[in-house]
């Protein structure tokens, strides 16, 4: 896990490194543009927890395997912390491009904000039930929901309201420069590792002070 | 057929209770025309129609809620939950009765709220009705599991608006749509889409919320 930790700083250092100083400035934005490199990194990242959660949830629905109620968990909260900070830098964005912290025209910070709520009522959810398979199934079906979620209210947004989000990918490849997409990848590769650090941090924390509290009502505690 | 007459019996169930005891439909009611009054209150004189059709489906969401936290009040008195789980049905069953039940008092709601809003505010179109039995469908089905859910959890009433809200976004979404759109066939095919999906999923996966 420390390699994987210094792996994950220098990634990030390197990141910001191509963001700030490799990548052209944007003719059209300037240096507000170069929030891209970690505000689209970062939403994916977030994306890339919801659906590893529920892909954990899925197993322990299938196998009956409690280890994967403590998985689906920790990816969730990662997902939801990294939703957080999609918020943050896109309203940061936000207000240097359009002069808004919050615009309901873009589509995709409305979307995190439902899947905020989502995941935040999800945490409320499952510290209110007793712990055990109830708690782990009860929460594996929420997770299930959230990543139907996803589509259904990217479909529902994007049919209450304009689209005017600047959008880079389209089906003709990356609308940018080859450093520029350079840069956007080692953050990209950056943030996803720093995700799978804090999730295998989180997770063997978690499963320490489970391992500590079995001990302690075998010992009669 | 033997799952049908499942279904219609637990189904008939909740209609035969809430016909006795009359705890949760007069409430429901009496809530959706209050809200409706409190809302001619709410909006600025001079509001126009589209502001009123957007808090006809607040009204009805919110309406929907509070049967929604009744929903499993029943069950949950004396274990009876435990009883029909272990009872020799599709645990599906039980949830699709729960949703037919709370969609016939959903109907019921609607028929009182969409006069009430046409004398109140504004003139009720076709498409909205259609939109309001689309979206009641989607309310059912994501409602009954996420209040079987709740029924399961501490806090109860407290945690259900929190779960079901974010869910009911796009059900939002589709019915003002319907409600106020020149193109309402989109957002009717889009809570189409939504009942669908969100019905399989419900149904899939009930068993695993009222089972450890």
């Amino acid at each position: 896990m420390p390699a994987l930790a210094l792996g994950a700083a220098a990634l990030m250092g390197l990141a910001v490194v191509f963001a700030f100083f490799v990548a052209p400035q944007d003719a059209d934005q300037g240096i507000s543009q170069r929030i891209f490199y970690f505000h689209v990194p970062i939403a994916l990242t977030a994306y890339a927890c919801f659906g590893w959660g529920a892909l954990k949830a899925l197993l322990l629905l299938w196998r009956k395997d409690e280890r994967y109620d403590l998985e689906s968990y920790v990816a969730i909260h990662q997902g939801t912390i990294f939703g957080a900070l999609t918020l943050a830098t896109g309203s940061i964005w936000a207000k240097a491009s359009w002069g808004h912290w919050w615009l309901w025209s873009e589509n995709q910070l409305v979307l995190f904000l439902v899947l905020f709520l989502f995941y935040s009522a999800y945490f409320m959810l499952r510290f209110s039930i007793e712990e055990g398979p109830r708690r782990a199934n009860i929460s594996a079906v929420y997770a299930l929901f959230g990543v139907v979620l996803i589509p259904v209210s990217f479909l529902a947004i994007r049919l209450a309201e304009n689209v005017i989000h600047p959008t880079v990918f389209t089906r003709e490849g990356p609308q940018m420069t080859g450093t520029m997409f350079l840069a956007f990848c080692v953050a990209w590769v950056g943030i996803t590792t720093l995700a799978y650090t804090l999730y295998r941090v989180e997770l063997s924390g978690k499963r320490l002070d489970s391992n500590l509290r079995d001990l302690r009502e075998a010992l009669g505690g | 057929m033997r799952y049908a007459a499942d279904v219609a019996t637990l189904a008939r169930k909740d209609l035969q209770l809430e016909l006795r005891a009359r705890d949760t439909l007069p409430a429901m009611l009496l809530f959706v025309v209050s809200t409706l009054v409190v809302f001619h209150f709410a909006l600025p004189a001079g509001a126009d129609e589209l502001a009123a059709q957007g808090l006809l489906w607040l009204a009805l969401v919110f309406t929907a809620l509070l049967g929604l936290a009744r929903s499993w009040a029943p069950e949950r008195e004396s274990a009876a939950l435990d009883g029909l789980v272990l009872a020799p049905c599709d645990r599906s069953a039980i949830w699709l009765a729960k949703a037919a039940s709370t969609f016939v008092f959903l109907a019921a709601i609607a028929l009182v709220a969409l006069p009430a809003f046409a004398a109140l505010f504004a003139p009720v179109t076709w498409e909205t009705v259609a939109g309001v039995v689309l979206a009641n469908v989607g309310i059912c089905a994501v409602g009954t599991l996420l209040a079987a859910m709740a029924a399961a959890s501490r806090t109860r009433e407290l945690v259900l608006p929190l779960l079901f809200l974010p869910l009911a976004i796009p059900l939002v979404v589709g019915g003002v749509g319907a409600s106020v759109s020149e193109e309402p066939g989109r957002f009717l095919a889009f809570l189409g889409l939504y009942d669908g999906v969100f019905a399989i999923l419900c149904w899939a996966s009930f068993e695993y919320v009222v089972s450890e």
